[in-house]
């Protein structure tokens, strides 16, 4: 496990994601409503699509192709047809940058 | 040959070899924030709607009771019928989606009402549709084409009536209220899923069972012009706005703009259709509202085909089409691009392509 520099706190408005690749997978940094940045994996666990398309709505991202829903803090599945939660990934904040841990 | 538009045929296997059974689909491009705020949802729109909706159910029927058995009360039937067999299928559509509502237990109920209406299992048809998403009209991959190739013609004609959805339908609902999912239904519904289906169609049948008591002790047939029946009498007018969705275009393709289509239709249907009138523009995004569509089309109508102008003018394109593919099978629409489109992947589309219409 390593802490990897994902992108600057400024690059996500709030409630709001971004898509980072790092060694050929793909993640999702949300900037949550109160402030925090949360990761998780970047594919819908139901087909594969790019969350990053989605849409966040306080703490959930919902899949761009079928509606589903997460919490991205947790990861958990919450809606139909995603039945897998998605991994999620620690995350820290230094000097203005977002860091995960991978 | 001949297509196979079973979900466990030879046609699924290819889809998949070839990669048409993909997650992948073209999207015009549009500016992140714009998207955000299309995708917005609000519950306002909808709850104005399903009050419409529901007072207007409760208007009509109550008159249709108050004038039974007479021929007076028939314009009324005809009416509820429309909001029960037409407008509850959008309503089980856009609320499959969870974009009608912005809470999400309205969006919930509102289509756990509206699949009984329709006759469609909430479970099995929350999974077909995600699946239609995924793969539209992929031969063998998509459980809900409704216009295959050949046309089954008669079988459309009948469908006005909702003569063989509605078959299906209770056929179907008896087979899982008898503890039993079908193999097809296996393919895309997964296990753990499956007994909230059964358990559906089991409610189901007891209401049913109910009525045609009810209709027995009175000896009439009121309460099923109430419950049942007004999936038939008033099936017409999503079965004519569903086939133009996607009637005569392309199959076998991952660009919506060639294998569905936009049509203008008049305020009355719309509010019937709840906008699924903009089918591109709602296979493109499938996330934006029913109520932002009409939105999202000026945004992104400079990179779609030019919509079809009135109802009238799709049916007039799609029947030359259908009756020639009554003969020669691989006949389609090639829908044309303007010139401020970003052109179509030829390349991924060469196969359907080739028989496409000049």
């Amino acid at each position: 496990m390593a802490w990897i520099d994902a992108c600057a706190t400024d690059e996500i408005d709030e409630e709001d994601l971004i898509r980072f690749d790092h060694e050929g997978k793909t993640f999702a940094i949300y900037h949550a409503p109160d402030g925090a940045f949360y990761c998780t994996d970047g594919l819908c666990t139901h087909e594969k699509v790019h969350l990053e398309d989605g849409l966040v709505m306080e703490y959930e991202i919902e899949c761009p192709k079928h509606n589903a829903t997460f919490d991205y803090r947790t990861g958990e599945a919450l809606r139909a047809p995603a039945c897998v939660n998605l991994n999620t990934y620690s995350v820290k904040v230094e000097a203005g940058r977002v860091m995960i841990e991978v | 040959m001949a297509r196979d538009y079973s979900l466990l045929g030879p046609d699924a296997k290819r889809a998949v070899q070839i990669g048409l059974a993909a997650a992948e689909w073209y999207h015009t491009d549009i500016p992140r924030k714009e998207m955000k705020a299309l995708m917005q949802r609000a519950d306002q729109p909808a709850i104005r709607d399903t009050f419409i909706l529901f007072g207007c159910m409760v208007l009509f029927a109550g008159i249709g009771i108050a004038l039974w058995p007479s021929w007076w009360s028939a314009p009324f039937w005809l009416a509820y019928g429309v909001l029960y067999g037409s407008a509850m299928d959008s309503r089980w559509h856009e609320c499959s989606h969870g974009t009608a509502f912005k809470t999400r237990q309205y969006n919930d109920w509102l289509y756990q009402v509206a699949c009984f209406c329709m006759i469609r299992n909430p479970v099995s048809w929350r999974w077909s549709h995600a699946r239609h998403h995924t793969d539209t009209i992929i031969v063998g991959r998509d459980p809900e084409i409704a216009v295959m190739r050949p046309p089954a013609l008669f079988r459309i004609f009948l469908n006005f009536f909702g003569i063989i959805d509605a078959w299906h339908g209770w056929g179907r609902m008896l087979y899982n209220a008898s503890g039993r999912i079908h193999p097809e239904e296996a393919d895309y519904i997964p296990e753990s899923e499956q007994p909230k289906a059964i358990r559906v169609a089991r409610i189901w049948t007891a209401i049913y069972a109910a009525t045609i008591l009810l209709a027995l002790v009175t000896w009439s047939l009121l309460p099923l012009m109430v419950i049942g029946l007004p999936r038939l009498y008033g099936a017409w007018h999503h079965i004519m706005t569903g086939l133009m969705q996607h009637g005569g275009l392309a199959d076998n393709v991952t660009d919506h703009r060639l294998n569905s289509r936009t049509v203008y239709i008049n305020p009355i249907s719309r509010f019937i259709y709840w906008n699924m009138n903009y089918h591109v523009e709602h296979h493109m995004f499938p996330m934006v509202p029913y109520h932002r569509l009409p939105e999202l089309h000026e945004a992104i109508k400079h990179d779609l085909p030019a919509p079809n102008p009135s109802i009238w003018a799709a049916y007039a394109e799609m029947w030359p089409v259908l009756k020639r593919q009554l003969a020669y099978e691989d006949f389609f629409l090639k829908r044309e691009l303007p010139a401020s489109a970003k052109p179509y992947r030829e390349d991924f589309h060469a196969s359907a392509l080739g028989a496409a219409a000049e």
